[in-house]
């Protein structure tokens, strides 16, 4: 009976996290159009609902009762397969994520390792579905793709590595007990190399602008999803943008602090600031972080395949490498608030 | 309730890794193989060796069989030519099959691999670090000289397969997007002043 | 098992072979990528430099000494220093070699240089492994080299083979040797040599799970000698690599691959000879019968010697099952001086051939005497040197092990391989008759090759003789190497 208990209890926690998860990718698409269109001066949707709002909720049933078209010769199974794959990992991550002190949902020690493992993996939906549909421009896709994340997973695992270093532990929680204090205090200032290592590698292993050579509309039509429709296609959207999330989360809790406030620590401001709750923090940061996200997706022009890789192998590989060295010279040395 | 989830991921592990062998797709078979390795993660890691089991993820699953997916997407198998050499050399492999495995059996089924009588492991676990804490404290100091070597032979690995793939041959179509971008507007414009023919202009 | 806590800052200096020699290879890397040079000049002397500075280090740092560092995984002593220093000498030999025939074959990359330095490198981590893991990881470090290195000629269909070939049945052989090292670790609980060599001698309830490993370790280490039955990969290898490269491994991996043997089997698991000895018996039997009349029918220079090498395999495995220190002296000094004089009879084969030619049949060989008195006399030396007769290094190499095995009490296995040796003799005097009477067909191929070649072969193959008139020093530095 205890058992069964807690097993129910697990499942209410999971649903308390993958519900807002959720709902936060629908008004991601959302908030996305809106801000794309107000940066190209446009008004974005606006129809569906006040000021639009409820035009993810018409997306998700437009796409639900859409059929989903099996190409002729395609790999059944694996075809249907494939969105699964790409979706799970996306959210499999989750369950280490610290969203406040103690406000997580399984507090394992290699965290971090976790976290790397689930979101390589994210990889063989993309890399499947392009080859189930047994159309060329899925191959093209998915052939782009599965380089382009192994290759960016080498320097996103470095840049990790200098995190762990810098905190002592995998444990996630503790990572961000060890950034306690104001924004000064933080990881991405010692870390800075890395931390735009990791954004740029988190940018690129997702998929997104202006690293989206995969779906390269302009060339190969949608890369490898152009045979999906329906809600096939949309569980890729949804694996796409609770990847977007997760890094960002990622992004935070690894370089930003994760759940403290700006002025944690500081004489005055500090506990005015507190007050604020620890999930508030997070949330705000992550927001801060899908908006770079969508930044750049409407101001960079799309990377050659060459450069990708060039810019991986060639440039943030090399940056990280050194700067580890120098890291570990600044915790030898007891490097100024940091490493003291 | 362990040794129930232990013998669901351990059926699983045998079931994929027999289907690894026997599946006729080698896409299929690559994915049968990810499977294998993910259910031996789940079982290391209810061993106790987390590292080892997100390791084994991170870096089998998550990079080397994605290569691995590459190449036999890429590499058109044939697979019925494979087969035929399986029924033709089965008259020699089956008895040394079966051989061994009767050797195994003989082994494992004397009792001698029961672990009271084996030495067991002379490192106690301690409750407070885990596993990766202490296996990166000895891959530094007792492990060096090896961990070193294996850095070497990875240096081997890379300076090979360079040594293997990069190779300039004649009247391939290569182009480099580098070059093409860098040519500038001198490289492939001529203007030239082209004096007006007075004879033969049509009027 | 050794805990971060009882650890000790490692002696650096005695380990210092490897740890050179890897700077080397790393500064090679370096300098080949900057050198402008096409030939990689720099990179050919920065090794020769590289192999002969490892030798005088090691001679000095290790020769008399018996100790370990690195916790217990890397032991310096006698016989490691000879086999080391032999391994190295016969790199220098090879590289010598080899220039001229890689240049013409476009062959001549900086990247040969470093893998074989490399390989070299993983052959003195073997010969110094005190260690399973150790052992393997050098084991491991010079077998990848050779695959690469045997694929290296990308345009060759036949080396492509030969190095798939090498390549699949070298990673089942490892995988062998890690089946039966995790035996040893299960039922020993350790991966030093020590301790399980202390656990062998105390065996109860656990020894079938040691032979167990054992049987399987031998499979591996045999593959690695290329002893029959697990040959296959030999002839396919030596016939279809760039000679230098089969060279290579039929001189200085040989000689790694009696430092294997001796660590892992000899050192390790001496306390069950009565077991392996059986099973080295075995193998040692197979070698010389197929080695020996399989070798007879052979039209290519390259495969009759890779043939060849199973009978002197089986002498070595001979002079190695005795399990004495009067066996393992005789097989280190078998493995040596029969490494070297291969060497040479491949530098022979590199010699004669030009460019866009191979000069590896037996046909290229007629009427040598004609064209080049020198070198057809230092085949002869070499060819009777392999045969074992009086005068050249070969007979008191065949001598040594036959008396080991003798006094082990092996009288049948000693005539078996005189008899063995007997037959042996049609096919090396068979050059020598090719050499000297025969008339070559056409003007057949020209010694080619610059003189600082000339100079190290000629010198190579009048140390065999050198070495036979007066072999009294060698045989009594790998006696003393094993003296208890």
């Amino acid at each position: 009976m205890a058992e069964l208990i807690e097993l129910v209890w697990i499942l209410t926690k999971i649903g308390a996290i993958l519900g807002p998860l959720i709902l936060s990718v629908a008004y991601l698409t959302y908030a996305e159009r809106k801000i794309i269109g107000w940066i190209q001066n446009r008004n974005g949707p606006n129809r569906v609902g006040p000021m639009g709002l409820l035009q993810p909720f018409a997306d998700v049933f437009k796409l639900m009762f859409k059929e989903v078209v099996l190409p002729s010769n395609a790999n059944r199974f694996l075809f249907l397969v494939a969105p699964l794959l790409s979706l799970m990992p996306a959210l499999a991550a989750w369950a280490v994520i610290p969203f406040g002190a103690g406000l997580v949902l399984t507090d394992i020690n290699a965290g971090l390792l976790y976290v790397l493992a689930m979101t390589s993996l994210g990889v063989y939906g993309v890399i499947l579905a392009g080859w189930a549909a047994n159309s060329k421009y899925s191959m093209l896709g998915a052939m782009r793709s599965a380089a382009q994340i192994v290759s960016y997973e080498i320097a996103m695992g470095f840049a990790l590595v200098g995190v762990l270093m810098a905190a002592g532990t995998m444990n996630m929680s503790g990572i961000v007990q060890s950034q306690a204090g104001p924004i000064w205090n933080w990881f991405w200032l010692p870390l800075l190399p890395l931390f735009v290592v990791y954004w740029i590698s988190g940018v690129a292993e997702t998929n997104r602008a202006p690293f989206d050579v995969a779906e390269g509309e302009s060339e190969i039509v949608a890369g490898f999803h152009v045979e999906y429709s329906g809600v096939a296609f949309a569980v890729f959207f949804l694996a796409e943008y609770a990847n977007m999330i997760l890094i960002s989360g990622l992004a935070v809790i690894l370089f930003m602090g994760g759940w403290y406030s700006p002025f944690h620590g500081l004489p005055v401001l500090g506990p005015v600031f507190d007050l604020v709750p620890d999930l508030v923090w997070f949330v705000i940061k992550v927001a801060g972080f899908l908006y770079l996200y969508l930044w750049f997706r409407a101001t960079f022009p799309r990377y050659r395949y060459d450069q990708i890789m060039r810019l991986g192998w060639k440039v943030l590989i090399p940056v990280t490498v050194v700067w580890l060295v120098v890291l570990a010279l600044m915790i030898l040395a007891g490097f100024g608030p940091w490493f003291d | 309730m362990t040794l129930f989830i232990f013998y669901c991921f351990a059926a699983v592990l045998i079931f994929a890794a027999t289907m690894v062998i026997t599946a006729r797709n080698p896409v299929h078979a690559a994915m049968y193989l990810v499977l294998a390795f993910f259910n031996s993660a789940a079982l290391w890691i209810m061993a106790g060796a987390e590292f080892l089991g997100i390791v084994l993820v991170l870096v089998y699953v998550g990079a080397v069989m994605v290569l691995f997916l590459f190449v036999v997407m890429m590499l058109d198998i044939n697979l019925e030519k494979l087969r035929e050499g399986f029924v033709r050399h089965l008259y020699i492999g089956l008895p040394i099959a079966v051989v061994m495995v009767v050797q195994m059996l003989l082994v494992v089924g004397s009792g001698i691999m029961d672990p009271a009588t084996l030495p067991s492991g002379d490192l106690p676990i301690p409750e407070d670090a885990g596993n990766t804490a202490l296996l990166g404290s000895v891959l530094y100091t007792v492990y060096v000289y090896p961990f070193e070597l294996a850095a070497v032979i990875l240096l081997v690995a890379i300076i090979a397969a360079i040594m293997l793939t990069l190779r300039r041959r004649e009247g391939t179509k290569h182009q480099d997007p580098g070059r093409q971008v860098k040519v500038r507007k001198e490289d492939r414009l001529r203007t030239v002043d082209l004096p007006r023919n007075q004879q033969s202009g049509s009027r | 098992m050794t805990t971060a806590d009882a650890f000790e800052t490692p002696d650096l200096m005695l380990a210092l072979p490897e740890i050179w020699l890897l700077a080397m290879a790393c500064l090679v890397l370096v300098v080949d990528l900057f050198s402008k040079d096409r030939d990689h000049t720099p990179a050919f002397w920065l090794t020769q430099f590289a192999l002969v500075s490892t030798a005088v280090i090691t001679i000095n740092l290790q020769w008399g000494v018996d100790a370990t560092t690195f916790s217990g995984t890397y032991v310096a002593d006698d016989f490691g220093t000879i086999l080391k220093v032999a391994a190295l000498g016969l790199g220098f030999l090879g590289f010598a070699y080899s220039r001229d025939y890689m240049r013409d074959r476009g062959l001549l990359t900086g990247e040969f240089y470093m893998l074989s330095l490399f390989a070299m490198l993983g052959m003195l981590v073997t010969i110094s492994a005190h260690n399973l893991l150790t052992l393997y990881l050098g084991v491991e470090l010079m077998s990848l080299c050779f695959y690469a290195l045997v694929a290296m000629d990308r345009d060759s269909p036949r080396a492509s083979e030969a190095a798939m070939k090498y390549f699949v049945l070298g990673a089942l052989a490892s995988g062998m040797l890690l089946y039966g090292m995790s035996m040893l670790y299960g039922t020993t609980g350790s991966l030093d040599l020590a301790t399980i060599r202390e656990a062998a001698a105390t065996l109860e309830d656990n020894r079938i799970l040691f032979l167990f490993g054992l049987v399987f370790m031998v499979v591996g280490v045999a593959f690695k000698f290329g002893a029959v039955p697990f040959h296959m990969w030999v002839p396919d290898v030596y016939h279809g690599a760039p000679t230098p490269v089969t060279l290579m491994i039929a001189t200085a991996s040989k000689v790694a691959a009696v430092g294997l043997f001796l660590r892992l089997i000899g050192e390790g698991l001496e306390p069950l000879i009565a077991d392996w000895q059986q099973m080295i018996v075995i193998l040692a039997v197979l070698s010389l019968l197929v080695g020996n009349t399989v070798a007879l029918v052979q039209t290519n220079i390259k495969r009759m010697l890779a043939y060849s090498t199973f009978n002197h395999m089986g002498f070595i495995l001979m002079g190695l099952l005795a399990g004495a220190p009067g066996g393992y002296g005789a097989a280190v000094f078998y493995a040596v001086t029969y490494a070297m004089t291969v060497a040479a009879a491949f530098g022979v084969v590199l010699l004669l051939s030009q460019k866009n030619f191979e000069a590896d049949q037996l046909t290229d060989f007629k009427g040598l005497n004609e064209r080049s008195p020198l070198y057809a006399f230092i085949m002869l030396l070499l060819m009777i040197s392999l045969t074992g007769i009086p005068g050249t290094v070969g007979f008191y190499a065949k001598w040594l092990v036959l008396k080991a095995t003798v006094e082990a009490g092996f009288v049948w296995l000693a005539v078996l391989a005189v008899a063995g040796a007997v037959v042996g003799a049609f096919y090396y005097l068979r050059i020598v008759r090719l050499m000297y009477f025969d008339k070559p067909e056409g003007a057949g191929p020209q010694p080619s090759g610059s003189g600082g070649f000339r100079a190290v072969l000629t010198l190579n193959g009048l140390a065999v003789l050198a070495l036979g008139i007066f072999p009294g020093a060698l045989v009594a530095i790998c006696m003393a190497a094993f003296a208890p």
